[in-house]
């Protein structure tokens, strides 16, 4: 294949992706438990943009849309986006496909500290302004996420020098000193928390209010945008950490840059929404399969394709039974895992 | 290379950018509106026929409890009674309510336990103009009778009647374990399967039941739920052991039961005194407590009680 081909095939897979994002977007608007037409929709928007002279809509119709739909697909799509690419990111970081955000101790040291405010919650929070009470969880969450993370990131690092095989190992003993306690947590529980373990421990985006959505935003959206412009160095060090320096390319560097990205990218979506597995493994491999391994397509096709699995997921988390939800974690595997089993049996000679 | 990856990523950021302003300018929009929906629906008084979504067992009996019944559209899946609550759409388990499931159903009024949630849902729902009405109650008889009196004054109901029939068939327990020096040390075994035995200590509704109908609870270490070990059960001793029905069903039935290591060596296991005891009525305090009370207070009580004996 030649340089422009490949880049054509990129440009094609990366609109692909983009319109298939778009399609879900709308169609995540428009289902739901009260049905919104596309006419609807539109006339709900126009008029939120104020723009007079419109046929009349219903209150319940309008505030469905906007305060609750419409702030939740918008979350949706921004924690897709982040595990995704933070699972690519992971991958191209630590040259193994197996690892993903949940390695650098994300997950463990988020749902460690979450289920330290639910457990003792009500104690906590009497020092806290009321107004922080409902998103108590997710910023424990937020904390738990980023102290595992560095934690490991520390013991990681000898004389200014991270390896690939010490992060690995640091990750793996922090996961489980984060969930020792965690384990105690659940014992000391009443029936009622850990119902509320449980499904914080499955993802939901069922809380997403504009507060929750404005505030993850810049924490999403910042690694969004810079991960892409490590795309090259990853493409470099895949090659080895040696050849990389002599081609110019600071692997130290690079490897703290993608890493901290990582951090806010994964921490915030597990403090938004829970944990969510598979997508951030998973969606970075489907662009490998589909479209080759330059990090310059996996990264944003990551963010793509994650983005449009999760809305796909959430979905059907709240549309399959009735008035109800189906904790989106599970939903992600369902859809995901099928795709991906297909693909490997496609695809499987290409694996390395 | 460079200049193509970086026009790539050009196009990411200006997608990004599109996404946050698009966001922001809606966000603006619903403070505006959202903030005057709710004064609208807070100052209103319930001239209409309300459209009630009940999430919490305990409120959902209280409603019917007060004659509201009819009025109720929608419950959680934990509202397992009266039978035709349950026949009403579901928004979900209490702690994991869905916001757009509630509101599709109209309501004018959310009544919520304090244990529903997520917190941010009702938020959510409450910012999309409906008006949410948490009902606090411990697990204890005021607990009961206050989230009569408080369920009564929101919908506008006498709550009197119905916390009147409370309290005489509360009196009628009293008045079956007056009637006997005896208090049976009771262990109540929540389990699901044969795996563990989860039991319950004090300040939980079984330990007020187990009061109310004249016994002892035989864990009165610990508080809430708490998985017991085989030895502590044989250390318990229980006279009596008093577990929810669906439980025993997991169980494999009282011959089940018996198998559990640890039981069948206390006096209860010998004596097969074993009584199987709705879940809900056992487990959480509400408008059917006093009849219950009077029921396993009979079950509790055999030497003193005909009306168990005249009723079978």
């Amino acid at each position: 294949m030649t340089a422009t081909s490949r880049l054509r095939t990129h440009r094609a897979v990366l609109l692909a992706l983009a319109g298939l994002l778009v399609v879900l977007i709308v169609a995540s608007l428009a289902v739901g438990s009260m049905p919104i037409s596309l006419a609807e929709m539109r006339t709900i928007f126009l008029d939120a943009l104020h723009v007079s002279g419109l046929p009349p809509v219903a209150d319940s119709q309008r505030a469905i849309l906007l305060t609750i739909r419409f702030p939740r697909v918008v979350l949706a799509v921004l924690v897709g986006a982040a595990l995704g690419i933070s699972g690519a990111t992971m991958q191209g970081v630590f040259r193994n496909p197996l690892v993903d955000p949940g390695l650098l101790g994300v997950s463990s040291g988020a749902a460690l500290f979450a289920v330290l405010a639910i457990v003792l919650g009500q104690k906590i929070v009497g020092g806290l302004p009321p107004s922080l009470a409902p998103y108590i969880v997710s910023l424990a969450a937020f904390v738990g996420g980023q102290v595992a993370m560095m934690m490991v990131m520390l013991v990681a690092r000898t004389r200014g020098r991270t390896t690939v095989a010490a992060l690995l190992l640091a990750g793996i003993a922090i996961n489980e000193i984060a969930s020792a306690p965690t384990g105690i947590l659940t014992y000391v529980a009443d029936d009622v928390q850990l119902r509320t373990i449980t499904f914080w421990s499955r993802g939901s985006l069922g809380g997403a209010t504009w507060e929750s959505t404005l505030a993850a935003l810049p924490f999403i959206a910042i690694p969004l945008i810079a991960l892409p412009f490590l795309a090259r160095s990853l493409n470099v060090l895949v090659l080895g950490e040696a050849e990389a320096s002599h081609l110019g390319i600071s692997p130290e560097k690079t490897k703290r840059l993608a890493l901290f990205f990582v951090a806010l990218a994964a921490g915030t979506s597990v403090a938004v929404s829970g944990i969510i597995g598979f997508i951030g493994l998973v969606v970075p491999h489907v662009i490998r399969f589909v479209a080759g391994p330059d990090h310059r397509v996996v990264l944003p096709g990551s963010a793509l394709l994650g983005a449009s699995l999760l809305l796909a997921a959430d979905l059907g988390a709240r549309t399959i039974l009735p008035h109800r939800e189906l904790p989106v974690g599970l939903l992600t595997i369902c859809i995901g895992a099928p795709v991906f089993l297909s693909l490997l049996v496609r695809e499987r000679n290409k694996l390395v | 290379m460079t200049f193509l990856s970086l026009r790539l990523s050009a196009r990411f950021v200006a997608s990004i950018g599109l996404v946050a302003l698009t966001t922001t300018l809606f966000a603006c929009k619903e403070n505006a509106s959202g903030t005057s929906a709710t004064e609208v629906h807070d100052a209103s008084p319930l001239v209409q026929r309300p459209r009630i979504v009940s999430v919490g067992s305990g409120v959902t009996e209280s409603i019917y409890a007060l004659g509201a019944g009819e009025d109720v559209v929608g419950v959680d899946t934990s509202s397992l009674f009266p039978e035709v609550a349950t026949k009403l759409p579901q928004v979900g388990y209490q702690r994991a309510i869905s916001a757009e499931g509630v509101l599709a159903l109209k309501p004018t009024l959310v009544l919520a336990s304090n244990e529903a949630g997520p917190d941010t849902v009702l938020a959510q729902i409450r910012s999309a103009g409906a008006r949410v009405e948490v009902v606090k109650a411990e697990p204890t008889l005021e607990g009961a009778h206050e989230r009569l009196a408080a369920i009564g004054a929101l919908l506008g109901r006498d709550a009197k009647p119905a916390i009147e029939k409370l309290d005489s068939e509360l009196a009628a327990a009293a008045a079956v374990i007056a009637k006997t020096a005896t208090r049976p040390r009771v262990l109540v075994i929540y389990s699901r399967g044969p795996g563990t035995l989860h039991v319950f200590g004090a300040k939980t509704g079984a330990d007020t039941m187990i009061k109310l109908a004249g016994g002892e609870n035989a864990i009165s270490l610990f508080e809430g739920s708490k998985p017991l070990t085989s030895e502590s059960v044989v250390g318990a001793a229980p006279d009596v052991i008093v577990i929810p029905s669906r439980g025993l069903d997991s169980l494999g039935g009282v011959d089940g039961l018996l198998k559990v290591p640890g039981v069948a060596q206390t006096k209860a296991g010998k004596e097969k005194r074993i009584v199987p005891f709705d879940d809900l009525l056992l487990l959480a305090m509400g408008p059917r407590t006093g009849k219950a009370a009077l029921e396993l207070a009979e079950k509790l009580h055999p030497e003193v009680a005909p009306a168990a004996k005249t009723k079978e």
